[in-house]
């Protein structure tokens, strides 16, 4: 069964257009991931499933129902918002519990999730505090037990991580993917982070401009990307792009090579000079100017390149992407 | 911790300045309260002494408690002051909440229109309030005064509410909605208690002009039943002879309701700055 069914949305604020015939299926307790650089519509697509926003046109399926008209609260999901969004006034327990009163569970059942979320994200000690007294990241774990102690059908996370500062974000990045194998929920997850989407989908989409640029799993975007702004924004450091007649091919078309598809190499065919180079221990990102183009070569292990050296590189010719002037893939 | 803050000469000059200015602020109503404790004599001979042992009456309090029903206008001050505090908070309250939250056409032409009010003074349009007044048999009710003071404070609480309404996180609201919480809940239990210390700044603009407001009690609600407390202090102030005694007791007694008014506001002003639901 599919948990959520997008089927030619389209959304518009007056005359902007900000979702432009967006269809994604996401399958039962499965890991979807949105990502596009900011303004590319994902948060409102977000908010549009979560009924926060009317669909202009089209139609949101949740469950195999529809949900065009269906109040946010009816649609059987949860959200965690970037900000935390908690109830101020409500001490932890009660923030947790606000939306079970409101369905009309019985104080058994909602002391039972409550308990049982808190046990899950560890918040038992923190129960009768108010969100003006916790740390970013038990704010956080709040936001997500209020969504967790819902039992929805589906999970919807806004950018849930960018407020927290670096190492918690990747202890959270992990609490999240735990989460899901327990919970076995489906969950649609909003980034701009591209590390966070690889690390975390089972299934990334990719938005610019309110379009979907590409639907797959990590892999199959990092390997197989379809045009010239998917290989561009998966991968860290992202893609090099150099015209293809700079390596003396003919004809318009633009090249990518990875950076750690990039090795030295005394008579490799790209000759550049090295601006930049930044020691990681375990890597060495080499940043250096190909005549006017900034390339980036991600070396394994330890070298001794100097800013200001003339270098070589070489690659696999394999491992080489070709883009048309439109950006689309040729190769 | 800030370095112009720590120094202990900043500390003290900023303290003599502040209270500098609170001796200034207080000086009239000082003077007030001693004198409304003295005979007539010493309030003119000596008007910045203490009351003594010779100066000591309490006439003024005698004369006002003789004249007049001085519990009764106490009273009509009261509830005619938090009916319209209440009235215009709620009502002010809730268009701001409108006007911030919900998209619709001519929203901002209606936020304009509601903060008109700022600029035309009520007054200029006594005679028409007076006929409406007197044609919907609300003359001589404190309705009459009710309805005028929560037309006056709409637009100003209007005006600043919604500017602060709009700061008040849209996720949080939007949480509100996903938990199943209706558009009243989410105003009242949510947006209300977070914009607590504009609600406290609102209702003390309001409330001093109301409590001393001689205007409409005049005109609107001149009967001996709904006579105001500035209305009723009237009668001691003649055109030839002025009873000081009794007027300055009047006044010191005017005081004490709108002290403890101010006192629950200004709390509730400190009170309201709770932070740290939202980063």
């Amino acid at each position: 069964m599919t948990a959520l069914t997008l089927t030619n949305v389209n959304k518009s604020f007056g005359t902007v257009e900000v979702l432009k015939d967006i269809n994604i299926e996401v399958e039962d307790g499965e890991f979807v991931v949105f990502v596009g650089p900011s303004g590319c519509g994902k948060s409102t697509l977000l908010r549009v499933i979560a009924g926060l926003e009317d669909v202009t046109s089209g139609e949101v399926r949740i469950g195999g129902e529809l949900m065009n008209l269906t109040p946010p609260s009816k649609r059987g999901i949860a959200m965690v918002f970037q900000s935390y969004a908690l109830y101020p006034h409500l001490n932890v327990r009660k923030n947790m519990s606000l939306a079970l009163k409101q369905e009309g569970q019985s104080k058994q059942v909602i002391e039972e999730r409550v308990a049982k979320a808190s046990k899950m994200l560890n918040l038992e000690p923190y129960l009768d505090r108010y969100p003006s007294e916790l740390s970013g990241g038990q704010r956080q774990r709040v936001a997500i037990g209020r969504a967790i102690v819902r039992e929805p059908k589906l999970f919807l996370f806004d950018e849930p991580l960018s407020n927290l500062d670096a190492a918690l974000r990747m202890n959270t990045r992990l609490e999240i993917a735990n989460l899901h194998q327990q919970l076995d929920a489906s969950m649609i997850y909003v980034t701009h982070d591209q590390t966070e989407a690889m690390t975390l989908a089972d299934k990334i989409v990719v938005l610019r401009d309110g379009r979907v640029e590409q639907v797959g799993s990590p892999m199959e975007l990092y390997n197989n990307p379809a045009n010239q702004f998917v290989a561009g924004f998966l991968g860290a450091p992202s893609m090099n792009f150099f015209p293809a007649s700079l390596l003396g091919d003919s004809g318009d078309t633009t090249m990518g090579v990875r950076p750690e598809d990039l090795f030295l190499s005394d008579d490799g065919p790209i000759a550049a000079n090295v601006t930049h180079v930044e020691h990681l221990g375990g890597d060495t990102n080499v940043i250096a100017m190909m005549q006017d183009h900034q390339i980036t070569a991600r070396l394994f292990g330890q070298h001794q390149v100097d800013a200001g050296q003339a270098v070589r590189f070489d690659y696999t010719p394999d491992r080489t992407y070709r883009f048309d002037s439109q950006g689309t893939r040729l190769s | 911790m800030n370095k112009a803050r720590s120094n202990p000469l900043n500390t003290a000059a900023m303290h003599g300045a502040l209270i500098l200015y609170t001796l200034i602020a207080l000086f009239p109503v000082f003077v007030i309260i001693i004198n409304s404790f003295k005979t007539r004599r010493a309030i003119f001979r000596e008007p910045l002494a203490l009351p003594d042992a010779e100066s000591f009456s309490l006439i003024g309090y005698q004369t006002v408690m003789k004249q007049g029903d001085f519990f009764l206008y106490f009273q009509n001050s009261l509830i005619v002051t938090v009916v319209s505090l209440a009235f215009v908070l709620l009502f002010g309250a809730m268009a701001a909440f409108a006007l911030s939250e919900y998209k619709f056409k001519g929203n901002t032409l209606m936020g304009l229109y509601l903060a008109l009010g700022i600029m035309i003074p009520i007054r200029i349009g006594t005679v028409a309030i007076l006929e409406m007044m007197v044609a919907t048999g609300l003359v001589n009710t404190l309705w009459a005064l009710i309805l005028v003071y929560t037309a006056q404070g709409l637009p100003l609480a209007v005006f600043i509410l919604s500017e602060f309404m709009r700061q008040v996180s849209d996720d949080l609201k939007n949480a509100g909605r996903v938990d199943g919480l209706s558009e009243y809940t989410i105003f009242f239990r949510l947006v209300l208690p977070l914009v607590r210390p504009a609600m406290a700044t609102v209702a003390v603009f309001n409330m001093i002009p109301i409590w001393n407001d001689l205007w409409f009690p005049l005109i609107l609600a001149p009967a001996e039943e709904t006579k105001t407390l500035t209305l009723g202090s009237q009668v001691f102030i003649g055109q030839f002879v002025t009873d000081w005694n009794a007027v300055l007791s009047a006044l010191s007694m005017a005081i004490l309701p709108v002290l403890v008014l101010y006192v629950i506001f200004s709390r509730q002003l400190i009170r309201g700055i709770t932070s740290g639901a939202v980063k």
